[in-house]
């Protein structure tokens, strides 16, 4: 139980050793409680003006001018800027440069900004943003992956509509299918979906009196931040700094330019005042990254006694207007597109395409939770043809250490799937199954489903994924940890706190967390892919081991002892143990010059030292090494006369490596599954001729408190030799679980399951409505 | 216009725009940043208030509709420099991962039992289910009110 005492004034209780293995309470959440915490919505500088952008309306077209005179003329208009008043190149992007941050004479889609606005207050801003009047010629569109891809489509990059072919594949799938005894197909649709944080968009930017471009903002990536914005607006980018608070939220959707590089071009305009700019919920879902909408092409075969075999399959990702990442999401999803499991012989082919559709981008599941919906619809289509039941097809063919994956990669990492499926093979919910659908009651339909996903960590080859931790002994006697990557909510940074805590045995109080600002921390990579917590935890575990070496060796000079072996670190203090003695850390601190009190070490993911031979089109990301596994079941009940699906009971067992901290690690699993269902349900981004129709929360439809069951998390005991404390990063891995899963309860139900996500009741009543629905249904 | 209300126990009296929005005021005017805004319609519930102890939405009240009123934002719960049972079972609980539906997600959940001190657990999730939460799931966040419930009605100060 938390000791409590009364207090005098507002402040943490008695604060928890840090260990790990233990569910310390987060650092952020008293500060959240009482609405003390600063996101970087909460920055109102004095002085502030308004930024807002004007969005073309249009998806395709020419623009032929920009009129901004009445709005300027408006009195607290301090400037309108065009794609003219922008220095550098006008280009952003992560990888690759094609995103202008003011759009110079093609339109791309319905949201690119065509001019910037300045103003007073938002009242201004918002008339001013009406009276700007963007000149523009219509042009044909594309708005499908089909139509992207005809030889007279329209184009929208000069190298043509297609960003990223690419070809995964091993063995020989010509001759293979010959031998196969079962041979299933099957044709997937998916839709984008937005990523749903709390925080919009945004950020403030100023420019100092010393020159340095400083901004606060709601991101994933303030490192690489800098260097976007130098770019696109020819600066130097050591000249910039680059705040990240927490944020409220982000999911892969703050990874990338969003409003920096726009409030940097308006700090540049206004001699020093500091710039706000915020993104209302409808911006947000216009102007915003999305998951990418996805074609999927599946052709799978087994031998007869059920091993996996051949698959041949195509993967098309719609980008939409620009790349962000899509190429990388593409490779991502490729590589992962055979499942978890073993199959000799593969064929695996990806495009990435260019459309008039919202920005394609980063979000949790990064491809793979696409993927996951076609090789898992799959393996529930092979079961029945062979007969066989679904987990235990799944169990047999389940990727084990050492194997080599579907992309040919062989596994020598920790690789925890076949535990996971064990650990659900014998759980009650599975051994129970039959009972769900008999006990349905009239007009209900109900089934059982299970899905086995896996999602690779880190940046793959190519991109070194490094990160550079920073721990100080602080004048007080405490420790703080300036970290450089974003907690997004996710906890990356209470989990360095534990981590510090355990390494330097320290309570809670005694460690300070700094949340990432460039001037302070080191580079050290994005918050994102599964890594955050894993890399710059492998880095601290250094920082702090050497600082506590450091620490104890300075002690040893201060109490006059010969060596260091005998003083242990304790909280507050340092004892010799020989003798009892306390040095309080504080005084240590005032012995030692602030450099000697700072400790500083790096680290570099491990990568594949397999060369394969296949996957050439990826200079960077193909292949990974490190996966996190994770097996879910799904209880479903189907109205058969509304279509309404509701999911009654959910079990997701993950392989994660060690757990540092259970009550976190569930955190991010149950909200993984929760986001995991609402794409299952409801989740569209609903198009037409690239404008989007539900940009607010009244029609695009995010899972409440009555849409998601108690979910039942469990870990496999698995460790990863190179994790800190043995941890993989489990930030992806659950979302690629509730789609598969619920269709396959779904299939159990009715017989049958839509190939198009999300399920929602228009098609499964229509499913209902099928002739024979309902025989054979997978038990 | 100039209206009265009691703002997190103290009174005050304001002049303001008849039509400023309620979270504008609070937020920008009186830097109470701890109500936070993520639609601006309506649909999330992040601004979340207690207007005469009933929750609210501070997007969509007006600061005229305010007058006579007492309001209590995330920032005045605690009282005595004690959490309320809902914030620290937040806290013990996971409830806690962005935060940014925190303030109102625990508002909404005070209005809840006060109402209702014996809520189940489908009482809770109806009660909360006009508060969106995208990052955990809401399960941690009905263990935590489940047990500041319990807390309340036992009597502890958590
Ligand atoms: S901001 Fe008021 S309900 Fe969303
Ligand atoms: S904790 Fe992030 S939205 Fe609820």
């Amino acid at each position: 139980m938390t000791e409590r005492s009364a207090r005098p004034e507002l402040g943490p209780p008695q604060s928890p050793m840090l260990e790990i293995g233990a569910s310390v309470p987060r650092a952020d959440a008293w500060a959240k409680v009482i609405g003390a915490e600063h996101y970087a919505i909460d920055h109102y500088p004095l002085g502030l003006l308004w930024a807002g952008a004007r969005r073309a309306g249009l998806a395709h077209a020419r623009l032929r001018g920009v009129a901004i005179e009445a709005a300027r003329a408006l009195p607290g208009v301090v400037a309108v800027l065009t794609a003219a008043d922008v220095p550098g190149t006008n280009r952003q992007g992560i990888v690759h440069k094609d995103q202008p941050v003011l759009v110079e004479d093609h339109v791309r889609h319905w949201g690119d900004p065509v001019a910037l606005v300045l103003a007073e207050d938002r009242e201004t801003l918002r008339r001013a943003l009406a009276l700007v009047e963007p000149d523009l010629e219509p042009l044909p569109g594309v708005f499908d992956i089909a139509a992207a891809l005809r030889p007279d489509a329209p184009t929208l990059h000069p190298g043509g509509n297609v960003l990223l072919e690419a070809e995964i594949s091993t063995g020989d799938t010509a001759s293979a299918w010959d031998v196969c005894a079962a041979i299933v197909e099957g044709t997937f649709d998916l839709p984008f979906q937005d990523h749903g944080f709390l925080e919009t968009q945004n950020g403030v930017a100023q420019v100092e009196p010393d020159g340095i471009l400083t901004l606060t903002v709601s991101t994933q990536a303030p490192f690489r931040d800098r260097f976007e914005i130098a770019h696109a607006l020819g600066l130097d980018p050591l000249r910039i700094r680059v705040i990240s608070p927490y944020l409220g939220g982000a999911f892969g959707g703050k990874d990338g330019a969003t409003v920096q590089c726009l409030l940097a071009l308006a700090a540049l305009h206004v001699g020093g005042r500091p710039v706000k700019m915020v993104w209302e919920r409808e911006e947000c879902m216009i102007a915003g990254y999305k998951r990418h909408a996805a074609r999927l092409c599946y052709r799978l075969g087994a031998l007869t006694n059920g091993t996996l075999h051949a698959l041949d399959c195509q993967l098309y990702f719609d980008t939409g207007a620009y790349a962000h990442l899509g190429g990388e999401v593409m490779e991502l999803g490729l590589e992962h597109a055979g499942g978890p499991y073993r199959i000799a012989h593969t064929r695996m082919r990806g495009w990435a395409v260019y459309t008039n559709n919202p920005i394609g981008g980063a979000m949790r599941g990064f491809g793979v939770c696409q993927a996951s919906f076609g090789f898992e619809r799959m393996l529930d289509r092979l079961a029945a043809a062979l007969g066989r039941d679904r987990l235990d097809l799944r169990r047999q063919n389940a990727l084990r250490r050492g194997d080599r994956n579907a992309a040919g990669v062989t596994l020598v990492h920790s690789t925890g799937l076949a535990a996971c499926l064990e650990t659900l093979s014998r759980h009650p919910l599975w051994l129970e199954r039959d009972r769900w659908p008999d006990q349905a009651p009239p007009l209900k339909r109900r089934g059982v489903g299970v899905a086995a996903v896996f999602n690779a960590m880190g940046y793959g080859r190519g991109l070194p994924d490094a990160a550079i931790a920073k721990i100080a002994l602080t004048p007080d006697g405490r420790f703080r940890v300036d970290s450089a990557v974003s907690d997004m909510g996710q906890g990356n940074a209470s989990a360095f706190a534990q981590i510090a805590g355990q390494i330097l045995c320290q309570r809670a109080d005694a460690i300070e967390l700094v949340q990432p600002d460039t001037a302070r921390a080191l580079p050290s990579g994005s918050s994102s892919a599964g890594r955050t917590t894993y890399s710059y935890g492998n880095a601290l575990v250094r920082a702090c081991e050497a600082l506590r070496a450091k620490l104890l060796h300075r002690a040893s000079l201060l109490l006059m002892v010969d060596e260091p072996s005998g003083l242990a670190l304790l909280p507050g203090r340092v004892r010799h143990l020989p003798t009892g003695r306390d040095l309080p850390l504080a005084r240590l601190a005032a012995m030692l010059p602030e450099t000697d009190r700072v400790s500083i070490e790096q680290f570099v993911m491990p990568v594949s030292q397999e060369v394969p031979d296949t996957g050439k089109a990826f200079v960077i990301g193909f292949p990974h090494v490190l996966f996190a596994y994770a097996a879910h079941l799904a209880y479903v009940e189907i109205d058969t006369l509304t279509g309404k699906l509701e999911v009654c009971r959910y079990l997701a067992v993950t392989d994660g490596g060690r757990v540092l901290n259970p009550r976190n690690f569930d955190q991010q699993i149950q909200g993984a599954v929760a986001q995991g269902i609402g794409y299952a349900l409801c989740e569209e981004l609903r198009l037409q001729e690239g404008r989007i129709l539900n940009p607010d929360f009244a029609r695009y439809l995010l899972p409440t408190s009555l849409d998601v069951p108690d979910i039942a998390s469990l870990a496999v005991a698995t460790v990863e030799d190179t994790g800190p404390f043995g941890m993989k990063g489990i930030g992806e891995v659950g979302i690629n679980g509730p789609l598969p899963a619920i269709a396959s309860a779904v299939e159990a139900a009715l017989g049958r399951c839509p190939s198009q996500s999300p399920l929602e009741p228009r098609r499964l009543v229509a499913e209902v409505a099928a002739p024979s629905a309902s025989d054979d249904a997978p038990r | 216009m100039k209206i009265h209300l009691i703002l997190n126990g103290t009174p005050r009296e304001m002049k303001v725009a008849p039509d400023r929005r309620v979270v504008d005021l609070l937020r920008e005017d009186l830097g109470l940043t701890g109500v936070k805004e993520g639609c601006g319609s309506g649909e999330c519930g992040t601004c979340t208030i207690l207007v005469d102890g009933e929750a609210r939405l501070s997007c969509l009240l007006l600061a005229a509709q305010l007058d006579g009123c007492r309001l209590t934002t995330i920032e005045g719960l605690a009282q005595d420099g004690r959490l309320h049972p809902v914030q620290q079972a937040f806290i013990d609980q996971g409830a806690v991962q962005c935060g940014y539906c925190t303030p109102g997600m625990i508002l909404a959940a005070v209005d809840l039992l006060n109402r209702q001190p014996h809520p189940t657990r489908e009482a809770i999730r109806v009660a909360l289910s006009g508060n969106l939460c995208r990052c955990t799931g809401y399960q941690m966040i009905v263990d935590a009110v489940e047990t500041a419930a319990r807390r309340m009605r036992e009597g502890e100060d958590a």
